[in-house]
Order: structure tokens, then C-alpha cells, then sequence
């Protein structure tokens, strides 16, 4: 099965990545851009019937740093 | 008997030598040389330095990979054992990593990568790191980073404060970090990680010795005791 993750900034955690595409995004004219958020996809290819807790430990021990970042894992069947 | 101290190798590591001068400068022996890759440290360590750098190449995060490294396990039980573990930079990102030390560090705020030489004040002049300046002293170290942005929530940075776990603080604020923080003790007291480089300030032709006393005042302690 693949596993997509989804790591981000803890919501309050500036981003002066998102800033900066932020004010690109104005200089290039787009209007209504009222913040961004950058963050990390990371796709895995895993063997089915692998476990939720497996996934989870994953992502707390290496995928996300949860000091400053939330993770999201998503399942998407073959 | 002579000073035994390690300094751990990684890919992207390129302080290590510069680290393994300081530590020879301060104590008169070399310092032993450790790959990431290696399971075990020598024995009987007094110290042990994880350099600057870019780990890995800093993929998925400066530091990151690195705390997971087969060498950082060794790292981790003799700081639990009390051994005294400088990171500097990307060393200070890895303990950061490997839980040894609170916080993380991210992007700086400005997005620059910033080198130059930074003023620190001395916030915690009782540590065995920082008992060769004096509370409140300014001191010139040169910072080279670009992922040197310190992180913690309010309540970790209360208590880090409160138990004088912050050590060196900005006097002008380069990259972002909470509260000016340029350098954190564990709670312990033995494991240091700091972005500032003091083993790029030990000789006067670096331009300054502010980093020496950093050095000499560890290992004449660890010496002593």
C-alpha cells in the first residue's frame, strides 16, 4: 500500500519559508493570498497490512520533528 | 593521565578538524577521531564534540538523520552516564534531534544563511562550559549557519530559563530564535549544544580567543576532577 505523510508547521510556528512565496505570490499580482504554509509530502510504498503504530512511530522518530511540526498520514490503497 | 576526548565524524561533517584543534590546543592531547558509522565510542571519554556541518546533506532536517546515526546511540548512553557532550552547530541541531537537548532549530527567520561574527553575553557562568567567563560578560564568536532559528514552547523555554539552562544569549538577534537563546544546557548540566562556533575563535589569527576559555576551562576542570 502507499502511505502518503504530510508534515507541517505547527500552527504559530513562523514559516519564513511560506513568508517569502507569500510576497512572491503579491509581486506577481495574485490577490486574496491571506497566508502560506510550506511543508514536507513524503510517499512511502509499504507492505500491506503494516500497522497504524508502525506509521506512527515512523513519523515521531524520524518524518516529523514534533517539537515544531505536525504530521498527517494518509492511506491509499493499491 | 592525559584528556580523552572524541570528536564524531559524519558525512557533511567540516568542522571536525577544527573541533579536534581546539580540544588538542586546550588539553596538549589529540583528540580521537570517531565515525558516524562506528557502534561504539573509546572507552573511558572524557569529552566528546559533535562539529559542525551538514549532516547527510541536512535532508528531511538539519541533524536529522544524523541523530539516528549508530554512533549517536553510544552518544546518547554516555551522556545519561554524565560525560560532557559539546554540539556546535549542526552538533547542536543533532542533540537537538536525538532529544538530548530541549527544543529545535529551524530556518532563520530571514532566510539568510548569516556569517559573520556574533556578540554573546554569558547568561550561566557556573556550567563546566562557561565557568572561564564571567556572568553577563560579552564575548565574539563567529556564527555560520542557516538553520540556527532556536524553538521552544513557552513552558519549556520558562523552565529552561528558570534552572539557567540558557547559557549564551544574542545581544543583537541573527536568525530568529526565541528569546535571543544562542545556547542550552540539559537539565543535567553536561551536554551543551550552542550555533555559535567557539572552536573558530581559539587562536589569535581567527581574529579573536573568545572561544578558547570555552575549552581550557572544561578540560582543566574535567582534569582536575
Amino acid at each position: 500500500m502507499k502511505i502518503r505523510v504530510y508534515v507541517s508547521l505547527k500552527p504559530g510556528v513562523l514559516d519564513p519559508q511560506g513568508r517569502a512565496v507569500h510576497h512572491a505570490l503579491d509581486g506577481l499580482g495574485f490577490e486574496g493570498v491571506e497566508d502560506v504554509r510550506i511543508g514536507r509530502f513524503i510517499e512511502l510504498d509499504m507492505a500491506d497490512g503494516t500497522t497504524d503504530e508502525a506509521l506512527e512511530s515512523m513519523c515521531e522518530k524520524l518524518l516529523a520533528n514534533t517539537v515544531i511540526e505536525d504530521y498527517r498520514i494518509e492511506k491509499v490503497e493499491r | 593521565m592525559s584528556f580523552r576526548a572524541a570528536v564524531v565524524t559524519f558525512p557533511g561533517s567540516n568542522c571536525d578538524r577544527d573541533m579536534a584543534v581546539a580540544l588538542e590546543r586546550a588539553s596538549g592531547a589529540p583528540a580521537l577521531r570517531v565515525w558516524h558509522g562506528d557502534a561504539d565510542l573509546p572507552e573511558r571519554l572524557d569529552f566528546i564534540a559533535l562539529p559542525g556541518g551538514f549532516s547527510y546533506g541536512d535532508y528531511l532536517r538539519s541533524g536529522a538523520m544524523a541523530a539516528n546515526s549508530p554512533i549517536m546511540r553510544a552518544v546518547s548512553r554516555e551522556a545519561e552516564r554524565g560525560v560532557p557532550v559539546l554540539g556546535v552547530c549542526n552538533g547542536f541541531q543533532i542533540l537537538t534531534e536525538a532529544g538530548l537537548l530541549p527544543g529545535a532549530l529551524m530556518r532563520n527567520a530571514s532566510q539568510n544563511f548569516i556569517c559573520r561574527t556574533a556578540e554573546l553575553r554569558v547568561e550561566n557562568a557556573r556550567s563546566l562550559f562557561t565557568a572561564g567567563y564571567e556572568e553577563g560578560q560579552l564575548i565574539d564568536i563567529p556564527v555560520a549557519h542557516h538553520d540556527g532559528n532556536y524553538f521552544a514552547d513557552n513552558d519549556t523555554l520558562d523552565r529552561i530559563e528558570g534552572e539557567g539552562q540558557v547559557v549564551f544569549r544574542y545581544t543583537s538577534n541573527c536568525n530568529g530564535s526565541q528569546r535571543d537563546i544562542a545556547g542550552v544546557l540539559n537539565s543535567a548540566g553536561n551536554v551543551l549544544g550552542m550555533m555559535p562556533h567557539p572552536e573558530r575563535a581559539v587562536d589569535p589569527a581567527h581574529g579573536g580567543t573568545d572561544g578558547l576559555a570555552l575549552f581550557t576551562n572544561a578540560v582543566g576542570a574535567l582534569v582536575e576532577g
